[in-house]
């Protein structure tokens, strides 16, 4: 038996499909979930996916995180259901407030697509658990609204708690705040990254490595063991 | 109808690439003696019924809620008369 897995596709994602073919990839069944549907069809975790949701009006996710899924998705990540957002989907969960900071503008104002070297700094999280801490992974990431941006008082507590999940290594690509690249929540069970995972998940294509296939091995260890 | 202005700008401490962008081109295009640029959002809302206190109030909601993000930036609200 295999767990099921969420992909939310609001208006103007764009890989939501990139991102079942990763979670069928790593042995897991995808289950598209539509923005203007509350039931999650009772799907294990969920994914946000990258784009530009609503076309990024107003700020990057902030009408995405009125929508009907994201209200079953807000109440479930609370109740302890590990939720991963990708780029948007990353702007998506800070909107929310799930996660800390907001995203701004990328400091050079340029939009960045490129393939980008990441520490990972805590491997006990829901999405991180089949990395080891430190270690060094190479990812494509690519958005104009990455600059991670919190108060100082927030920054130094997501150190304190070990709560900088990855961090931007060769060089800091959009001026976020200490380097950051993603975060978790104190729980462990919602991740928010900018660089995408799921475009790097087949030897073939994209970065030519699979250095992003272990956040779909970590979710598809962590369900089944639980399960 | 009446009209409520709200305003947003990111918080002083929040670095505005783009207000730079503007200030930069200044120079440029003749304009002298602009020392700093800082660039924010206006949105105008047309009120149905009357804008009393419980209005504005409403219309602070949604403003702290949803207009602004108040992680990274201010809002005001004003009657346009």
């Amino acid at each position: 038996m295999t767990a099921r897995v969420g992909v939310v596709t609001f208006p103007g994602t764009l890989d939501d499909r990139d991102t079942q073919r990763a979670v069928r990839i790593a042995g897991l069944e995808a289950v598209p979930l539509w923005h203007r549907d509350k039931d999650l069809k009772q799907v294990d975790a969920v994914v946000l996916p990258g784009g530009f949701s609503y076309g990024d009006y107003l700020r990057a996710g902030a009408i995405s995180r009125f929508s009907p899924v994201m209200e079953t998705v807000i109440e479930q990540a609370k109740a302890g259901m590990p939720v991963l957002g990708i780029c948007n989907g990353f702007q998506v969960l800070t909107e929310t407030h799930l996660l800390p900071g907001a995203m701004l503008r990328n400091n050079h104002l340029h939009f960045i697509c490129r393939d980008q070297k990441l520490r990972v700094e805590n491997a006990a999280t829901a999405w991180t658990a089949d990395y080891e801490a430190g270690q060094e992974i190479s990812i494509p990431l690519k958005n104009i609204d990455g600059r991670y941006v919190a108060d100082e008082r927030t920054l130094d507590e997501l150190e304190a708690e070990g709560r900088v999940a990855f961090r931007y290594l060769d060089g800091n690509p959009n001026g976020s705040l200490r380097d950051i690249a993603g975060i978790t929540n104190a729980a462990g069970n919602v991740v928010g990254l900018m660089p995408h995972p799921e475009h790097a998940v087949e030897p073939l294509v994209g970065t030519g490595r699979t250095d992003g296939l272990g956040f779909f091995t970590s979710i598809l260890k962590k369900l089944v063991s639980a399960s | 109808m009446a009209r409520v202005v709200v305003d947003v700008m990111l918080k002083p401490e929040i670095l505005d690439p783009q207000g730079q962008a503007v200030q930069r081109a200044l120079p440029r295009l003749g304009f002298e003696g602009i020392a700093d640029v800082r660039q924010g959002k206006r949105f105008e809302l047309e009120v149905e019924g009357p804008v009393d206190d419980a209005a504005l109030a409403r219309i602070h909601e949604m403003a702290e809620t949803f207009l602004a993000n108040t992680v990274i930036e201010d809002f005001t609200v004003r009657v346009d008369s």
